[in-house]
């Protein structure tokens, strides 16, 4: 073996070596997280954390039955608000948007990603919250929804616009019409990436505190009316683990390391469809 | 072009330019394409003959900046008129590419069944029999008859190519264009292409860009050379590749250009 053989073996060794060191790194921070969460939260999950409302502090038993229905509540509705909205304006983007107004709305949507959510939750607050004179989780809703409407648009146009262009001339020469090539060829063969992109924003969304926290709000009972305040997870998460309570420290826990899986499952599921698109093409 | 008279007109261009914003593609192109005969279009790289395919079921004007001066007649009626719709129009005239593009989403069936679907909605017996037959025209149908239902992307590239051609004839067109519909396949593969141009010529009027020009002088009966642009010379195939009259042709037939 010459002598650059083994230089060039020596190197392609050690940075092999230096990206598997980065890589595990990375994977690192997720395991760190869930094995604390599994160690601290796991052993206060029982049948009733998921059945019962919380108890008065110093007692015990009691669960986040609240904020596990008041999440899917909350980002469920936001979801109705949003995905629809943000798949729209994607479309929108993808299939007309090279001209001025397409610009535009690109940068808006591109503003409006970088903005903190808890700037957005201000917003939410002063328009569904100051003039109502009550806090709700519609107006937690909608905070959320604005959250996920540049994130879905951006994905769904960049979905949208890997589609083959001839794939739309195929579908025009055809004689489809315009829309009619956008909605059943285009959309429709984007549809794997844009479900992915959505799932992966309502989980985005799921974890979100800050928009929450004067909108929504928080309840330590259990309630379904949208236009009541109302608990989350994530809000539950923020009040009890900043709270003088040992048993309240514990429910954080668990529920984060709930929020945590509730999130897992999302991004598996969001996998799995994006599988069963891409796995086909060839 | 020497078509004798009792050859019924189908499809004419009248000094068609096709542009794009302020630069001509196509200049000036005036040709005639006899009912039921294969017209091969050659020419190198550039010369403008897929632009000029293009201007005939109007989708050069979907391209960026895409517009045409002159006429090109279909049955006598200019397709440029403003009283035409072009979308009904592309449903007279089918269009196969170079790549095959089956739309991935849809099934063998669902693909044979669109364009025939999007004209209005049929009975099921009827939708059934009409992709049957484009199938068995495109000589698919043997291929895939227990897996209509398969996704069609799980067909080789060849049959995929026939599986366009049997979607762009399932609603039985009046004209059948071809934009080098051989380019992305093998030898196997080609020669079907080819022995289906001779086949449906019975039934439609054939136009088809190729690369090749042993392709053009298997399968059509009329060949017509574009340059630049411009066309140089059209005639029977036979006639063309035998005794051009034009210098040029005979330089790009003989392989000293393009």
């Amino acid at each position: 073996m010459s002598a650059r053989t083994i230089r060039r073996r020596i190197a392609s060794g050690v940075m092999t070596g230096v990206v598997a060191v980065l890589s595990f790194t990375a994977v690192l921070a997720l395991i760190l997280i869930l094995v604390d969460l599994i160690a601290k939260g796991a052993s206060s999950i029982d049948w009733a954390f998921f059945t019962k409302s919380p108890v008065a502090p110093g007692e015990t038993g009691g669960g986040v039955a609240n904020a596990i229905v008041g999440t899917g509540i909350v980002v469920g509705m936001a979801a109705l608000i949003g995905l629809p909205i943000g798949i729209g304006v994607g479309l929108f983007l993808a299939e007309y948007g090279s001209g001025r107004v397409g610009f535009l709305v690109r940068f808006i949507a591109d503003v409006l990603n970088g903005t903190p959510s808890i700037v957005i939750g201000i917003f939410a607050w002063t328009w569904m919250v100051k003039p109502v004179g009550r806090f709700s989780a519609l107006a937690g809703s909608l905070a959320l929804a604005i959250l996920m409407i540049p994130m879905i648009s951006r994905t769904t146009e960049e979905m949208v616009r890997l589609v083959p262009h001839s794939l739309r001339e195929a579908a025009l020469a055809l004689g489809y019409p315009r829309w009619r090539t956008s909605l059943r060829v285009v959309a429709r063969t984007a549809l794997g990436g844009i479900v992915t992109g959505c799932l992966v924003g309502v989980a985005r969304v799921a974890g979100e505190t800050a928009p929450l926290l004067f909108t929504a709000l928080g309840n330590l009972n259990f309630t379904t009316k949208v236009t009541q305040p109302m608990q989350t997870l994530s809000l539950q998460i923020y009040v009890y683990a900043t709270g003088p309570f040992e048993e309240w420290h514990r429910v954080a826990w668990a529920a984060a390391l709930v929020l945590m899986g509730f999130v897992l499952i999302l991004a598996m599921v969001a996998r799995w469809v994006t599988r069963q698109r891409y796995g086909r093409v060839r | 072009m020497a078509a004798s008279a009792n050859v019924r007109l189908r499809l004419e261009t009248l000094r068609l330019t096709a542009l794009f914003g302020r630069t001509a593609a196509v200049r000036e192109v005036s040709i005639l394409f006899p009912a039921h005969t294969v017209t091969a279009i050659i020419g190198p790289s550039g010369c403008g003959k897929s632009t000029f395919l293009r201007c005939l079921n109007r989708m050069h004007e979907l391209s960026e900046g895409g517009w045409v001066t002159g006429k090109v007649l279909l049955d006598e009626v200019d397709i440029y008129a403003s009283d035409v719709n072009p979308i009904q129009l592309r449903r007279r005239i089918g269009m196969v590419f170079q790549r095959p593009t089956p739309f991935p989403t849809m099934s063998i069936y669902d693909n044979v069944a669109a364009g025939l679907r999007v004209n209005g909605t049929r009975p099921r017996k009827e939708l059934d029999e009409s992709v049957e037959r484009a199938l068995r025209q495109s000589a698919l149908w043997d291929e895939v008859k227990d897996r209509l239902h398969a996704s069609a992307l799980d067909l080789s590239g060849g049959q995929q190519q026939r599986l366009c051609i049997a979607r762009a004839i399932a609603p039985q067109p009046e004209i059948l264009l071809l934009d080098e519909p051989t380019a992305s396949l093998d030898p196997a593969g080609t020669q079907r292409i080819e022995e289906l141009c001779r086949e449906l010529k019975r039934l439609y009027t054939i136009v088809i860009v190729t690369h090749n020009l042993q392709q053009a002088a298997r399968v059509s009966d009329y060949t017509a050379f574009f340059y630049m642009g411009g066309l140089v010379e059209v005639g029977r195939t036979s006639e063309l590749f035998t005794k051009p009259t034009v210098e040029q042709t005979e330089q790009y037939i003989t392989g000293r250009f393009g």
